[in-house]
């Protein structure tokens, strides 16, 4: 097991290392390159410019400048924000704990919603309960994030008022109330709409993907042969279906993972939530190349550690799994 | 049974699925909508300064937005691009796919591995946010082609889509191809490329339209989330997703203007999704009906 976990991560490292080519040529390529806002400038001359450049070391070869800025990144220096002159990493080391938050309860969510119904779907196919729940994850499936999160501010913000104060229910954005006290609750209150918002489609994907693997897994023989055994329903159904049902869901959610970081960038921009996605967004409408760049590298790694624990995790919940 | 063709069988298996024969009508409608959007009486783009915010009456349906126009001409149109976007990256994406995932798995060992390792480091970028970048930049590059925003939206989301595609059709191809009319048509002599495409491919249409279906919900979602986020196909040409990106500055004003763009978003994706789901059965001969039981 810790071999085959160090050998992931030393195949990850070409795949990063690849992927820090990739982005940092993107980012490069842009037009103007990073000194765009300052060519555009007029109040800066062309002596400025020509400083400007040997300082961030622009005028050397590309490939001597994505050496160094690799070097930056492996120290964990990545820069200065052009638009807020401020360390990068210090602004993402503020962002990142936000984002987690956010995806974290939501993913939390979404599980705890998908499990029994996907399973109490399997259990009765073609009841009520799963006729109801089909329908509304082909809803949740079909619903843009954006469109939800609009919706969710149109109702519980525009439209309905808590009786008690006259203000609306829930905020439409933010983390916390200005001036308010910086309490636990204030924030549960800030996340139930980015949660429910974010949380719809995984919902609908995980249990409508755990139901079709729990039916499909019903006509396996090892089912057949614990329920000749004399195995109770209980047991047949959590003891050796679910187990196996859940396996390709760990797959599908680590394949997947990209799209939480993307769900999220949405509801960050909605709910102006100060997230990573929020960042992302700003810089890009900025042209706020160092902060494009570490976000990127970020979520890149972050993607592939999380594809390594599911992995990981695979191994533990079934034994079949033999890492060598 | 009786001697149906497969081509047939399919068909009537699809049929069976009532709610995917509903969705494929209402995907129709859909385009019929879009295609007929010169037929009414408004332009998509010309102001009317004078009735701005309408709410919905009946001379504008859906009301007017900010400037006056009419939001029900405007869906109209926005129909064609989001749609026209949706359709053709999904065709480039599938196209793709199946070339990179039927060489990998026909021909497997150094070239498998170095496609798969190709088609791993595209499957860890996170998509939407260089899809944010690439849109931004290529539109500022000084090529006249790249200043067509939907030409962009279309071949970048065709570039960083075809890899599910890709893996689906390594793994199918990996099974078929240790398969006894593949080692006979060889030992009769045919060409790879004939095994390929002649004897292989049309053993995976099923899973291959599946695919495309899901594509092609993930590509009309994708590009009115761009469009949305302003990294997509640019204002004033009109798409879902430049729609709702308007009506959601004006959302406490008139928030009409947020309901229909993403109801339609909603409708075509869900249509496309239950369409996926029937041709999964349609194709899949061991799925057991609830009629049948």
């Amino acid at each position: 097991m810790f071999n085959y976990a160090l050998r992931r991560v030393l195949q990850s490292i070409p795949i990063i290392f690849i992927l820090s080519i990739l982005l940092f040529a993107l980012v490069r390529s842009a037009p103007g390159g990073p000194l765009s806002t300052a060519y555009r400038n007029p109040n800066v001359t062309k002596e400025q410019i020509e400083i400007l450049k040997k300082q961030l070391g622009l005028d050397q070869p590309l490939p001597v400048q994505y050496v160094r800025w690799l070097g930056d990144m492996l120290r964990g220096e990545m820069g200065d924000s052009i638009k807020f002159r401020r360390p990068v990493s210090e602004m993402i080391a503020e962002r990142i704990p936000n984002t987690l938050i956010l995806v974290g309860v939501s993913f939390l969510v979404a599980l705890i919603i998908a499990l029994p119904v996907g399973i109490i779907s399997a259990r009765k196919p073609y009841s009520l309960f799963d006729y109801t729940a089909t329908s509304l994850t082909f809803i949740g499936q079909s619903v843009p994030v954006y469109w939800l999160g609009l919706g969710l501010i149109l109702i519980f913000y525009v439209a309905i008022q808590n009786p008690v104060t006259g203000k609306p229910l829930f905020p439409a954005g933010g983390m916390r109330t200005i001036g308010g006290e910086n309490s636990f609750s204030d924030l549960a209150w800030h996340l139930v709409l980015p949660v429910v918002a974010l949380s719809a489609s995984w919902a609908a994907w995980y249990s409508r993907f755990l139901r079709s693997s729990l039916l499909d897994i019903q006509h396996e023989d090892y089912i057949r042969t614990a329920r000749a055994k004399g195995a109770s329903d209980r047991t047949v159904y959590y003891k050796h279906a679910l187990r196996n049902a859940i396996l390709p869901l760990i797959t599908l959610i680590a394949l997947d993972l990209p799209s939480l970081f993307a769900g999220a960038l949405f509801i960050e921009t909605i709910f102006s939530w100060p997230g990573m996605g929020r960042l992302f967004w700003d810089a890009a409408r900025g042209r706020d190349y160092p902060v494009l760049l570490a976000v990127l590298m970020i979520d890149a790694v972050l993607i592939i550690i999380c594809n390594i624990l599911a992995d990981l995790f695979y191994g533990v919940l079934d034994p079949r799994v033999k890492y060598d | 049974m009786t001697n149906h063709s497969l081509g047939y069988q399919i068909l009537h298996r699809f049929m069976k699925h009532r709610l995917a024969v509903v969705a494929v009508a209402m995907l129709i409608v859909m385009v019929l909508l879009a295609l007929g959007a010169g037929l009414t009486p408004y332009s998509p783009t010309e102001q009317d300064p004078a009735h701005p915010f309408q709410s919905p009456s009946t001379t504008h349906w859906f009301g007017t937005d900010e400037l006056g126009r009419d939001i029900f001409t405007r869906i109209l149109y926005g129909g064609r691009v989001s749609l026209m976007v949706g359709m053709v990256s999904t065709f480039i994406a599938i196209l793709l796919g199946v070339l990179v995932g039927a060489l990998a798995g026909y021909y497997g060992g150094r070239t498998d591995n170095v496609l798969m390792r190709f088609t791993d480091t595209f499957l860890t970028l996170p998509t939407i946010f260089v899809l944010i970048i690439l849109s931004s930049f290529l539109r500022e590059q000084p090529y006249p082609w790249l200043k067509n925003s939907v030409f962009v939206v279309i071949v970048i989301i065709a570039t960083l889509s075809w890899m599910w595609t890709a893996r689906l059709v390594r793994s199918l191809f990996i099974t078929l191809r240790e398969r006894e009319f593949v080692t006979a048509t060889r030992a009769l002599g045919g060409s790879d490329g004939r095994i390929i495409i002649q004897h292989i491919l049309p053993n995976c249409m099923g899973p291959i339209l599946v695919s495309a279906t899901l594509q092609m919900a993930f590509a009309i979602i994708l590009e009115s989330g761009l469009s949305y986020l302003g990294f997509g196909v640019q204002p004033p040409t009109p798409t879902w997703g430049t729609i709702l990106s308007t009506a959601q500055t004006h959302v406490y004003r008139a928030p009409w203007m947020a309901v229909y763009p993403g109801l339609m978003i909603f409708i075509t994706v869900m249509s496309i999704n239950f369409i996926g789901d029937g041709l999964r059965d349609a194709f899949d001969p061991y799925v057991v009906h609830a009629e049948k039981k």
